[in-house]
């Protein structure tokens, strides 16, 4: 019996006083990988940005434990730290910033959470060197600055790099699939079997079961207006492939 | 590229913190305080000047004397009060070392507190440094090599003594004695600085760098460089300071001049770090600074480089006549203002000669409540056929209290020159800051690569040492200050 990795308990939360988060439960242990489909403006991004800790978005009810903590005490970069990673949906540029240095800050806060030394110079490059053949990503695009002028793929693409560098305990991927071509959609998704282990776990917004050929899920939820209505197995999505969410949406009104 | 990160992270990791903010305790002579002739014929004897350096001093106090202090429209502070400076502290005896075990180990401290590299392996990593300590400079390393060169990089104290020629034929012949107000008054009583001249076809191996540092309480500092290059040389020149707390205003009125002969270049770069004073802007550094070169020759080339995060009240152009017909000049600048920081900084571009080329790149970061001014002078003289400039103005506010202004002034006399000025105003998105929030970084420390972002083309103007340096300075100003 693998151990809980993250227990979502009745979640809401809402912006501006408008709730777009009805009441989610979700629990996801070590070594799963859960897809969470729904349709546009269903709250999937929203749930993402709460669990990072956006704190644009108030938190009405609910109980978050993640790792054995009380996730919504703690601050975003306390949850990054503690192994939340977010590969953003829209990731946003942070000019003249180069991926290396970006990276190198981020993994010395990490590694002092976990009271480790930072890394010597050539350890650190040996690592990026690893997790860019991991990934595979080009030097051409890790010496530039943080996605200022990356193409919509590049973007996602940096946002697995930076998975893979920062090796997270639950990543939670933001339609990292979209603007992806096949051939990168293939190598993001390698990438991201490659990390996936007995101890960690994926959280995998998507639109689309092409990306669940790839990582196969254990796990398939639909979120509809704030709520998780329908949870099944990987033929689950087929099944939306297939018919779209109509019948969801009718049964859930019902 | 790839490489010039590996050597960006190399570096900072073997860099220790760098902190400021205390004073070294070593015996000191100083005058009594107050200006008038006397006082500068003493100062002028103790340093054992030759006559004509007397006559400059006293033909400049006499000019200070009908001069009126400037108003800055946007500089607000306590006038300094003149009478009640020191005008020479000196170590009590300031012999020239030969080696670093001679040399006060209180003095090594402050030096070791400041990361100030002065030591070994520093000499060995190819920078001469010639430290300004309280007005007398104490530490020469590396004369031999540059001496072979004929490359000569001294105290000007020295080079008055050792080479007058050259000193009387180059002082003021880029800042005039009656200058300014602040010029004027440097002139007079300047009480040392540096002195470099590279001769003609010379490159020079070396970064020349020279540490300020303000240490005697109360003692205003009047350093004075001048730099020449001669025909076909090349130099690369640093000049960083930092200043301990203070209670009192300390003033600090610099002139530096620089000579580019045909077919030279000079690189001047600066990090700047007075004492800026407490949150309320109480007892930090007045900086008044004229700074000029001039691209005498042909091809000739100067670019300044400067990053400014320190002084209460900052009040400095960096200024390029470029005479000679295609000569270049380029001014990089990143000034951050914190707190009741102010800052009123600028270029000025003086293009006479045929098709000479300039270029701008302004950075102004503030926070707090603080001002941040960018004033820029371009001009176009009637004979400067085909001559363009090209000026970027960004500004980056952090918290909705501070202020940022750019004054681009523009007087083309000739319709064959294209001047192009661009500015922009952003602030610190909080998409950003969460972006590196969900990295593991927090919010003091994203800002600061933010800002560190920002200012990048200007930093990568400085060599590599020198901008690992700015960025902790950089991350330094930030601290505390945002969230
Ligand atoms: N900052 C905001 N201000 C106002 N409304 C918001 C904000 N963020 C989200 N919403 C609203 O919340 C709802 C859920 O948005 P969310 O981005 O979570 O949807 P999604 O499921 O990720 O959709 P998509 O599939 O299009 O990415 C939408 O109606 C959206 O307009
Ligand atoms: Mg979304």
């Amino acid at each position: 019996m693998s151990k809980t990795l993250i227990k979502i308990e009745n979640l809401h939360a809402s912006i501006e006083g408008k709730e777009i988060l009805k009441g989610i439960n979700l629990e996801i242990k070590e070594g799963e990988v859960h897809a969470i489909m729904g349709p546009n403006g269903s709250g999937k991004s929203t749930l993402s940005a709460v669990l990072a800790g956006r704190d644009i978005y108030e938190v009405t009810e609910g109980k978050v434990t993640f790792n054995g903590k009380n996730l919504l005490e703690l601050a975003p970069e306390e949850r990054s730290r503690e192994g939340i990673f977010l590969a953003f949906q829209y990731p946003v540029e942070i000019k003249g910033v180069s991926i290396v240095n970006f990276m190198k800050a981020a993994l010395e806060q990490h590694r002092e959470h976990k009271g480790l030394e930072p890394l010597s110079p050539a350890e650190f490059l040996k690592l990026m060197k690893e997790k860019k053949e991991l990934v595979e990503i080009d030097s051409k695009l890790t010496n530039r600055a943080v996605n200022e002028g990356f193409s919509g793929g590049e973007k996602k693409k940096n946002e697995v790099f930076q998975m893979a560098m920062l090796d997270p305990k639950l990543a939670i991927l933001d339609e990292t699939d979209s603007g992806l071509d096949i051939d990168a959609l293939r190598i993001v998704a390698n990438g991201v079997n490659k990390l996936r282990n007995e101890h960690n776990g994926f959280m995998v917004i998507t639109h689309y079961q092409r990306l669940l050929d790839y990582i196969v899920p254990d796990v398939v939820h639909v979120l509809y207006d704030g709520r998780i209505v329908k949870t099944g197995g990987k033929e689950l999505a087929f099944e939306l492939e297939e018919k779209g969410y109509d019948w969801i949406k009718q049964e859930v009104e019902a | 590229m790839a490489k010039q990160d590996d050597d960006i992270i190399l570096n900072e990791y073997s860099n220790k913190e760098y902190e400021a903010g205390f004073v070294t305790d070593i015996e000191t002579e100083v005058f009594e305080k107050g200006l008038n002739e006397d006082i500068i014929r003493r100062l002028s004897e103790k340093k054992g000047e030759p006559q004509f350096m007397l006559d400059f001093r006293l033909k400049a106090y006499r000019r200070w004397l009908e001069m009126e202090e400037p108003d800055w429209a946007l500089l607000e502070y306590e006038k300094p009060d003149f009478q009640a400076i020191s005008y020479y502290a000196a170590p009590k005896s300031a012999p020239k070392y030969n080696s670093l075990d001679e040399v006060d180990p209180e003095l090594i401290k402050t030096f070791e507190k400041l990361g100030i590299p002065l030591n070994e392996q520093k000499a060995l990593a190819g920078v001469a440094v010639d430290v300004v300590m309280d007005s007398v400079s104490v530490h020469t390393t590396f004369q031999e090599t540059l001496k072979e060169k004929g490359i000569i990089f001294c105290s000007i104290s020295e080079a008055i003594r050792e080479h007058p020629d050259l000193v009387e034929k180059y002082l003021a012949s880029v800042v005039p004695i009656g200058d300014n107000y602040y010029a004027a008054l440097n002139s007079a009583v300047f009480s040392d600085g540096s002195f470099a001249y590279i001769p003609k076809g010379v490159r020079c191996p070396m970064e020349l760098s020279t540490y300020f540092r303000i240490n005697q309480g109360n003692t205003g500092q009047f350093e004075r460089t001048l730099i020449i290059a001669d025909e076909g040389s090349y130099v690369s020149y640093l000049e960083g300071c930092t200043a301990p707390q203070r209670d009192e205003n300390q003033l600090h009125a610099a002139v530096v001049e620089i000579v580019v002969m045909k077919d030279a270049e000079v690189k001047y770069s600066t990090v700047q770090n007075w004492y800026p004073g407490d949150k309320n802007g109480k007892g930090g550094v007045y900086n008044f600074v004229t700074k000029r070169g001039i691209c005498k020759g042909d091809n000739s080339k100067l670019s300044w480089t400067q990053v400014e995060t320190g002084s209460a009240v900052t009040w400095k152009y960096p200024s390029t006549i470029l005479k000679g017909d295609n000569s270049v000049g380029e001014f990089y600048s990143v000034a951050v203002t914190n707190n009741h920081q102010q800052a009123d900084t600028g270029t000025k571009m003086i293009h006479i000669g045929k098709n000479t080329k300039s270029t701008i790149i302004s950075k102004g970061i503030s926070l707090g409540h603080s001002n941040n001014s960018y004033r820029g002078l371009v001009k176009i003289s009637a004979n400067a056929e085909n001559s363009r400039n090209f000026s970027q103005c960004d500004s980056l506010l952090i918290g909705d209290k501070c202020g940022a202004h750019t004054f681009p002034y523009i007087e083309s006399e000739n319709p064959t020159a294209i001047v192009e000025h661009e500015a922009t105003t952003s602030k610190v998105s909080e998409d950003e800051v969460f972006y590196c929030n969900q990295r593991g970084l927090d919010t003091e420390q994203a800002v600061s690569l933010i800002v560190n972002g920002f200012a990048k083309e200007v930093l990568n103007q400085l060599p590599m040492e020198f901008a690992v340096e700015a960025q902790k300075l950089l991350a330094l100003t930030l601290e505390g200050s945002v969230g």
